[in-house]
């Protein structure tokens, strides 16, 4: 409606609009890729209560959010760094580097505190690797990524081997492992909700989220606008490492195992989910609330399954499935649309054509 | 009299050095390796001249160079695909069940099924990266699942055990023609043909011309969508005939067959030249990088460093070729820059 009223003036005949806020404001929130996976999520959940038996205990969920927690605390730089058209496929290895120096360090007896805060710091001297072999040396994210994905993994089971420790402070294992009082929650989803708290706020409500989006939409514009690209990967890339680090030490907490190989092909997991949550990955396009729910969504289908006792490979093959369908979407979706504009462009035209002429 | 020294920059200066360089990186690569197998004899004479040694030197690197050939063609059209290794488990389960079910099944006829599998696996991905337009990435890692969990879920707890695999076939695996094994042989054999197609033959130039530049290949006029997909085809037959050598060089298939080799293919190519931005690299130096990752990691344990810093060596070694291609590629645009305004 507001389309045809800019169609009018002069001006925009001439020029195409951007109509962004075209749609009315419950079609712009209710319709769009976001929310599609929150329903899916919704649905997929309560077909899961209706037929899978036993889904509907309480352990279902401490066990469901436990597991998926570190895919859930790295989905949230990640995002940030699709978003902006790059990707850091080392997370998984920061997460197994960042296990075997917490378990190191503990096993020589430094307290387990300042052991975790170390390998945290590892993991953000890891993102600054990253970050500076990307930005400064200006070379493509995929590649330096993997790179360091085979780095920093060679790293952790060099230092550690095939051995792998298992003896943690029980006071720390039992946090890491503990609900909140009265609820099937685990106690880490506090952890998680504050850090998704301050990713959202940063991504959608400061500028530096908007030059995100900027950054992903057209470096080049991006940069003549004033945006520090360079600084600003940086800083994700280093997030990322941090993030990474921390899930790594709730990982040893939760599984009391330090081993060079946790985690291991953890970032395929991590991309597909936020590929599944509606974020392009030809970046400039994406939000965290669509993240969060594929990753409940792989984690829900894939604890479904197993309670229905469908073996993990069919898992696997369902989650190839979800990834693929969901980028095959945005592509043909966008087919559809162009198709729709194109054919509404024409007869447009003809129209402006007509209206000039007379 | 301004025609002349045009045609100086055109065939002198620039054309030159960038011949000197493709060439210096594919020579580099063979100096580095034969270093390294110099530094291991020297230390333990038994790894190159025991007849093990000799042996293993050619045969370790076959299969992954296989992959790798077929992984470096795929990253020249500014691609990846990540599906190889599963492509790589399933033919090769594919055969033990053919050989197992079958019964008399000829060689060569499951040889041919393993490259037909590979290559329609390979289909299904360049079909859907070149139609839906979706970057390989996202493609190759959801068939890596897809075909693995596929994969899995055929075998089960079942493995393919030497016995079960006729003698003839297993004997490809270990016999030698005048020293050097047949698996070694046939691997050569694919990559001299696959090179001299991506040289000299209009379809594998096309290969280079959308990975520099797939706008520009499009507007010119090429088949994009099936140089694609034909390239997707190749990555998989050539892996798909790698999982069957990999039933006759191993014996025993599990369900965990391959597992890892695309991270191993990726780093040859990228250490052998190819550049993951597409339209640059050569097989020849995508095979030395198979030789030398894997002359590479059997070397490791003779010069005392365990191997369990494997991974961080060829996590290095990548590293520092993407670093050395970046800065060559730099110090290049600045030399033909130059050029360009000394001659104007």
């Amino acid at each position: 409606m507001s389309a045809t009223a800019h169609a009018d003036s002069p001006a925009a005949s001439t020029a195409p609009t951007f109509a962004d806020y075209a749609r009315p404001l419950w079609r712009r929130v209710l319709i769009n890729r976001e929310s599609a996976i929150i329903a899916i999520l919704i649905a997929v959940y309560v077909v899961s209560l209706v037929a899978v038996p036993n889904f509907s205990g309480p352990l279902t969920i401490t066990y469901l959010l436990r597991d998926v927690a570190p895919i859930l605390l790295i989905a949230l730089p990640m995002t940030m760094i699709i978003v902006t058209e790059e990707i850091d496929l080392s997370v998984a290895s920061i997460v197994g580097l960042s296990s075997v120096l917490t378990g190191l360090l503990t096993q020589a007896g430094v307290p387990f505190l300042a052991a975790a805060l170390i390998a945290i710091l590892a993991g953000a001297v890891a993102g600054t690797f990253n970050g500076f072999l990307v930005t400064v040396v200006g070379l493509p994210s995929l590649a330096v990524t993997i790179g360091t994905l085979a780095l920093y993994r060679g790293i952790a089971v060099g230092l550690l081997g095939t051995t792998a420790i298992t003896d943690f402070p029980e006071a720390w294992t039992d946090l890491a492992r503990a609900n909140i009082p009265g609820t099937p929650v685990p106690l880490i989803m506090i952890a998680f909700v504050l850090l998704a708290l301050a990713f959202g706020a940063v991504l959608h409500f400061t500028p530096f989220g908007r030059s995100l989006y900027a950054i992903g939409l057209n470096k080049e514009a991006a940069a003549f606008s004033g945006i520090d690209v360079g600084r600003t990967k940086f800083v994700l890339f280093i997030a990322s490492g941090a993030v990474s680090a921390f899930a790594g030490v709730y990982f040893t907490l939760l599984y009391s195992n330090a081993r060079g190989d946790n985690a291991l092909g953890m970032e395929l997991q991590i991309v597909a989910a936020v590929l599944l949550g509606g974020v392009s990955i030809f970046g400039g396009r994406g939000a965290l609330h669509g993240v969060i729910a594929g990753v409940l969504l792989i984690g829900t289908v894939g604890s479904a399954l197993r309670l229905a006792n469908v073996t993990s490979d069919v898992i696997n093959v369902i989650t190839g499935l979800l990834l693929i369908l969901s980028v095959i979407s945005s592509s043909l979706l966008a087919w559809a649309h162009n198709r729709r504009a194109s054919a509404l462009g024409r007869r447009k035209g003809v129209a402006g054509a007509v209206a000039s002429a007379t | 009299m301004s025609v002349a020294p045009m045609a100086d920059i055109r065939t002198g200066g620039a054309a030159q050095f960038v011949k000197r360089l493709a060439s210096a990186r594919e020579l580099g690569i063979l100096i580095a390796l034969l270093l390294v197998i110099l530094a291991a004899t020297l230390t333990n004479p038994n790894f190159l001249f025991s007849p093990d040694g000799f042996r293993d030197l050619f045969l370790t690197p076959s299969l992954l160079l296989l992959v790798a050939v077929g992984q470096a063609v795929v990253i020249i059209t500014r691609n990846i695909d990540l599906s190889v290794s599963s492509v790589v488990g399933l033919t090769a389960y594919l055969t033990g069940r053919l050989f197992i079910d079958v019964e008399g099944i000829p060689i060569l006829v499951v040889i041919l099924a393993g490259l037909l599998f590979g290559a329609l696996l390979g289909a299904i991905n360049g079909a859907l990266v070149a139609f839906a337009r979706v970057p390989a990435l996202v493609i190759t890692l959801g068939t890596m699942y897809i075909y693995r969990g596929l994969n899995v879920s055929w075998a089960g707890s079942n493995r393919i055990n030497a016995s079960d695999l006729p003698r003839d076939f297993r004997a490809l695996g270990t016999e030698q023609i005048l020293g050097i094994p047949v698996l070694t042989i046939l691997a050569v054999a694919v990559l001299v043909m696959a090179a001299w197609y991506l040289r000299n033959m209009r379809g594998g130039r096309e290969y280079y011309a959308i990975g520099s530049d797939p706008d520009a290949a499009h507007l010119y006029g090429l088949r994009v969508t099936r140089r694609l997909i034909s390239a997707f085809v190749l990555s998989g037959a050539l892996s798909g005939l790698a999982g069957v050598l990999y039933a006759a060089r191993y014996g025993t298939v599990s369900s965990a067959a391959g597992t890892g080799w695309e991270l191993q293919a990726i780093g040859a190519a990228v250490i052998g030249g190819v550049a993951i931005s597409g339209g640059v690299g050569t097989l020849w130096g995508a095979a030395l990088g198979a030789f030398l990752l894997m002359t590479i990691n059997r070397a490791l344990p003779i010069l005392g460093i365990h191997d369990f810093w494997q991974r961080a060596v060829v996590g290095t070694l990548i590293i520092g070729a993407i670093v050395l291609d970046r800065v060559l590629a730099v110090r290049q645009r600045r030399k033909l820059i130059a050029q360009r305004e000394e001659a104007s």
